[in-house]
C-alpha cells in the first residue's frame, strides 16, 4: 500500500443516532459524542471492512456510492476525493479513525 | 453537625447539616409539607460550616460542603444560609446525580404533558415556570428536570423556586404570602426569594410524566416562535446537562432518544403573558 493505512472502531464501539441529516456519534472508547455530516459516516463503514490507505478507501467508497467529481475548484476532476481525504484528516483528529 | 434537617424532593432525599441553627430554621419553613425521607436514607449531604472554627461566632460566614464540593464555592454570610442551604442541594445534584439525566431545565405538566424549559440564565424558565404551576399546570422544577433513562419519563423535583430580582414582585402578585422565605438582598445574583411550590406540586412529587415539548425561551424581544432541528436540541440540551458526559453511553441513549421523541420550539417573548398564551397554544395543537 502508499500511504499510510487507517482503521476505524467497530460498529459496536461507536452508537449512532441519525437526526435532520446529521449523524450523532457516541464513540465509547473515549466516552465522546461528536455531530458528523455526510461522508464521515460511510468513511467510518469503509474503513471498519479493514485497515485501508487513502487510495483503497476511494476504492471502497467508490463501489458503494456515486462520488460526485464535478467539484469546480479542482482542474483535475477529483473534488469528491479530496473531500474524502480532508474529512478523513479530520476523523483521525477526533479519534474515531487512527492509524492501523 | 449540631442542625439537621432530611428533605425528600421527589426521588431525592437530602440530608442537611449546619453549624447554626438559622439556616435550617429557614428552610424547614420553607419546605413545610414535603415529606421526611421513607426509609432514612438520604442521596446527598449538604453541611454549612464555618469557614474557619473561630468563625461560627464572630462575623460568621457560611461555606458550603458535601458529599461533593466545587474548590470554588464562594463562602456567603449567615444572613445568606438559606441560599447556601439551596445552592449546596444544586451543586450536590448536579455534581452527583448518577441515576438521572440532569438537564439545566425548568418542567411543567398537564394532562400528562411535560413542557421543558431551558435556556441561558436570565432566559425567564424559571418565572414561566412559577406562574404555568399557579395556572392549572403543575410544576415539576423550576432548576433541574430529571430524565429517568430507562423509561424516558421525566420526574418531578419540585424543590423552591428561586426567584430572582424581577420575578419576585410578578410572583408575590400571584400568590399568597405563606409560600415565600425570606428576601435575600445582595447576593452575587441580586435579590433572590424562595419560593414553596402549590400543593399539588408536592403532593404529586413522586409522578412522572412524558416528555411532550421542549421550548427554548428568550425574553425580551417581540414575540416569534421557530422550529429547531433535531441536532440543534441535542447540542443544547448536552450544554444544558450537567452529567451529560460522566453517564456515558446512557445518557447519549437517553439524551438521542428525548430529542427524537420530542419537538422542539425556540420562542421570543415580551412578556410572561405573552409567553404563558404561547405555551397554551402549543398545547392546544398538542393535544389536537
Amino acid at each position: 500500500m502508499a500511504g499510510p493505512a487507517y482503521i476505524a472502531d467497530p460498529e459496536s464501539a461507536v452508537r449512532a443516532v441519525a437526526v435532520d441529516g446529521l449523524t450523532l456519534l457516541f464513540h465509547a472508547p473515549s466516552g465522546m459524542t461528536h455531530i458528523v455530516a455526510a461522508p464521515a459516516p460511510e468513511i467510518l463503514g469503509a474503513l471498519r471492512e479493514g485497515a485501508a490507505d487513502a487510495a483503497e478507501l476511494i476504492r471502497r467508497l467508490r463501489a458503494r456510492f456515486d462520488l460526485d467529481d464535478s467539484d469546480p475548484g479542482s482542474a483535475s476532476g477529483a473534488g469528491a476525493e479530496a473531500a474524502i481525504l480532508a474529512r478523513l484528516d479530520e476523523l483521525e483528529a477526533a479519534g474515531l479513525v487512527r492509524r492501523a | 453537625m449540631r442542625h439537621r434537617l432530611a428533605l425528600q424532593i421527589g426521588p431525592v432525599a437530602f440530608r442537611i447539616g449546619s453549624a447554626w441553627r438559622a439556616p435550617l430554621d429557614a428552610l424547614a419553613k420553607l419546605y413545610a409539607g414535603y415529606p421526611a425521607p421513607a426509609d432514612g436514607l438520604c442521596d446527598f449531604t449538604v453541611r454549612l460550616e464555618p469557614e474557619r472554627p473561630w468563625r461560627l461566632f464572630l462575623r460568621p460566614s457560611v461555606a458550603i460542603r458535601g458529599d461533593y464540593v466545587l474548590p470554588d464555592a464562594a463562602p456567603l454570610a449567615l444572613a445568606h444560609g438559606l441560599l447556601a442551604a439551596e445552592m449546596g442541594m444544586n451543586l450536590q445534584m448536579a455534581l452527583g446525580q448518577k441515576r438521572h439525566l440532569l438537564l439545566h431545565a425548568a418542567t411543567v405538566e398537564k394532562d400528562g404533558r411535560a413542557l421543558i424549559m431551558t435556556g441561558e440564565s436570565g432566559a425567564g424558565k424559571s418565572t414561566l415556570a412559577a406562574l404555568l404551576g399557579e395556572r392549572g399546570w403543575r410544576l415539576m422544577g423550576d432548576e433541574f428536570a430529571l430524565l429517568d433513562m430507562a423509561s424516558g419519563d421525566l420526574l418531578p423535583f419540585p424543590r423552591a423556586i428561586s426567584l430572582k430580582n424581577g420575578a419576585i414582585g410578578v410572583m408575590e402578585a400571584e400568590v399568597g404570602g405563606d409560600r415565600f422565605g425570606p428576601r435575600l438582598d445582595g447576593t452575587p445574583k441580586g435579590a433572590i426569594r424562595h419560593m414553596r411550590p402549590n400543593q399539588e406540586a408536592l403532593a404529586r412529587m413522586s409522578e412522572a410524566a412524558k416528555p411532550a415539548l421542549i421550548l427554548f425561551p428568550r425574553f425580551g424581544a417581540a414575540a416569534a416562535v421557530r422550529g429547531v432541528g433535531q441536532a440543534e436540541v441535542f447540542i443544547r440540551l448536552t450544554q444544558a446537562s450537567t452529567n451529560y458526559v460522566a453517564l456515558g453511553r446512557r445518557g447519549f441513549d437517553a439524551l438521542t432518544g428525548l430529542v427524537r421523541g420530542t419537538p422542539a420550539l425556540a420562542i421570543d417573548y415580551p412578556d410572561a403573558e405573552t409567553a404563558i398564551g404561547l405555551v397554551e397554544d402549543f398545547r392546544r395543537e398538542l393535544a389536537a
